[in-house]
């Protein structure tokens, strides 16, 4: 049985992804998951300097799943390099380091410093951050804008880039095709579904930035069926993500065409989540006797 | 060492109208301090995050975990309608606790108001026998709890909102009216109580260590959710701001900016 998948040339033992911004840079989850059981770790988004965040409440509860408006608070790239990076190389697991920024420059910044660093396997580009007013989103709900964002930093780029896309959008398989054309090397889908909660007692809203991000288990299917689309779309890769659970969800989403998986605000609830998805996922595999992970991929009918 | 465990309510009652008192049995005790928390984890899948609920008191054979809280909404609802023998997922223990070496040969206050009360009655029983107990609690009217345990482990005074049991007004005015004195404090309790502390220990120059609340999701500092603002840049996250569930919840007082 052969758990592998490969994207853009780089090989995973398996397909399961940590969520940027659910699992820090793993230090809170080495307790609990041994990391070199996972794929890849996907970190929480650094950008070229600390970034304080969003005033608080920044997270809620809602029905199914949480609502969150962090703002990509994240201590800058420099701190990144020096603390998380060699926390991670400990590890036999691949690293993805999730990429935020302001403006294109603060993007390239970032994206020529990791570039340095060969222990970081991929880059992932958030321009769908739906808590950041400026940049990030902007980046992210306009094809254009997303072709030329993905164009330069590929010109700038060593590892190759995941452009992760906005579902808050009116056809995702537009930005997908957007981001392919200017050279993406695969794409991660989704990012949250802008949310709202109103506090009705104290008729405020639950989250100090109005709006907050959904993750969770109600987003699922809205995730399953975009991963379907945009593979129906593109021909790179995908990492598909969006209210995974478990081993039945993360295989939903490689037979809609997801070369791998990302688990997110699951972790919060159940912080061994990532490695009961792999075992599930091998349990899978023998129950129907699929010699490789890749036969699944996009195996819907 | 962290970890989320399905463990089993020992007993659980009403102790005052909407504030529950359930006993855990849990290893997790064996590890817990005061001024830490567990998570508490509603089985209505409907409502995923764990409830961070401070720890009341650890048993003496440090087995079982005693949590005293308010219903606040349907996580909380549901976890009062537990009996004996009822499993309950917890994740523990969580954050820092209070610095109890601090309170050696010291006058002091612990201060608890509301549901901050609870973990002031682990707290006093944890503090060092050299430290002078004075336990200063603000309820809203006579519907008291926990009044008679911590009685048993220092010197209790009460206030009342509505002033139908001792000092009228909050923990501030009973100090005041008892003429009360100490050279550091502890509290937990709602911010407005929590800002009058930071506020007085700062004018009398003593060091005040407060437990903080804030919405979580994780609870371990990784989602970055319940963050408090800094007076310095913050070790962890090099800005402004430090994460409750892990850097905290308890937290020099001169330290935060609330």
């Amino acid at each position: 049985m052969n758990t592998q998948t490969t994207i853009a040339g780089v090989t995973f033992k398996n397909p399961v992804m940590t969520a940027s911004g659910t699992f820090g840079s793993g230090m809170e989850y080495e307790e609990f998951v041994d990391l070199n059981r996972l794929g890849a770790v996907v970190t929480k988004g650094v950008a070229n300097v600390p970034w304080p965040g969003n005033p608080t409440p920044r997270v809620a509860e809602v029905y199914g799943g949480m609502l969150n408006a962090i703002g990509l608070q994240n201590p800058g790239i420099d701190v990144f390099m020096e603390r998380d990076i060699p926390f991670l190389k400990k590890y036999d697991t691949k690293i993805i380091v999730n990429v935020c920024g302001k403006t294109v420059e603060d993007y390239v910044d970032v994206v020529e410093r990791l570039g340095d660093e060969p222990a970081v396997s991929m880059l992932e580009i958030n321009v769908s951050c739906p808590n950041v007013k400026e940049g990030a989103i902007a980046f992210g709900q306009k094809a254009d804008a997303l072709y030329n964002i993905t164009s330069e930093l590929k010109n700038h780029a060593k590892q190759p880039i995941i452009m992760k896309l906005s579902p808050n959008v009116t056809d995702i398989t537009e930005m997908a095709k957007a981001a392919e054309a200017a050279g993406a090397d695969a794409l991660s889908l989704i990012n949250t579904i802008t949310g709202m909660k109103i506090d009705i007692h104290r008729r405020k809203f639950a989250i100090a930035n109005k709006t907050g991000g959904m993750s969770g288990p109600a987003i699922k299917p809205i995730a399953v069926r975009m991963v379907y689309q945009v593979a129906q779309a593109v021909q790179i890769p995908i990492i598909g993500m969006g209210g995974i659970a478990t081993a039945e969800d993360a295989i939903e989403f490689i037979l809609a065409g997801a070369s791998a998986v990302s688990v997110g605000a699951m972790n919060f609830v159940d912080p061994y989540t990532t490695v009961k998805v792999v075992e599930g996922i091998e349990d899978y595999m023998r129950t129907y006797h699929v010699e490789n992970l890749t036969d699944l991929i996009g195996a819907v009918q | 060492m962290k970890k989320k465990i399905t463990a089993t309510v020992l007993s659980q009652k009403e102790i005052a109208p909407r504030i529950f008192d359930m006993w855990i049995a849990t290893d997790l005790a064996e590890q817990a301090k005061a001024g830490q928390f567990i998570g508490v984890y509603p089985k209505d899948r409907s409502t995923l995050l764990p409830r961070p609920i401070s720890i009341c008191q650890v048993s003496d054979k440090k087995d079982a975990l005693r949590i005293v809280y308010r219903i606040a909404g349907q996580g909380t609802a549901e976890f009062s309608s537990y009996t004996e023998g009822d499993s309950v997922e917890i994740l523990g223990t969580l954050g820092n606790g209070f610095p109890t070496e601090a309170a050696e040969g010291k006058k002091v206050f612990l201060m608890g108001g509301g549901i901050g009360i609870p973990p002031m009655l682990e707290l006093a029983r944890e503090l060092p026998a050299s430290a002078e107990k004075q336990i200063i609690v603000g309820y809203r009217d006579n519907q008291l709890f926990l009044k008679e345990d911590l009685e048993e482990n220092g010197t209790v005074y009460i206030a009342t909102e509505d002033g139908s049991v001792g000092t009228k007004g909050n923990v501030m005015n009973a100090i005041e009216e008892n003429a009360l004195q100490a050279d550091v404090i502890f509290a937990c309790g709602p911010m407005p109580m929590l800002r009058a502390i930071k506020k007085y220990a700062e004018e009398k120059g003593i060091k005040a260590y407060i437990s903080l609340e804030e919405h979580m999701a994780c609870g371990v500092g990784a989602c970055l959710g319940c963050v408090v603002k800094t007076k310095e840049v913050d070790h962890h996250s090099h800005v402004h701001n430090a994460r409750i569930c892990t850097d905290g919840p308890v937290f020099d007082a001169e330290e935060v900016e609330i």
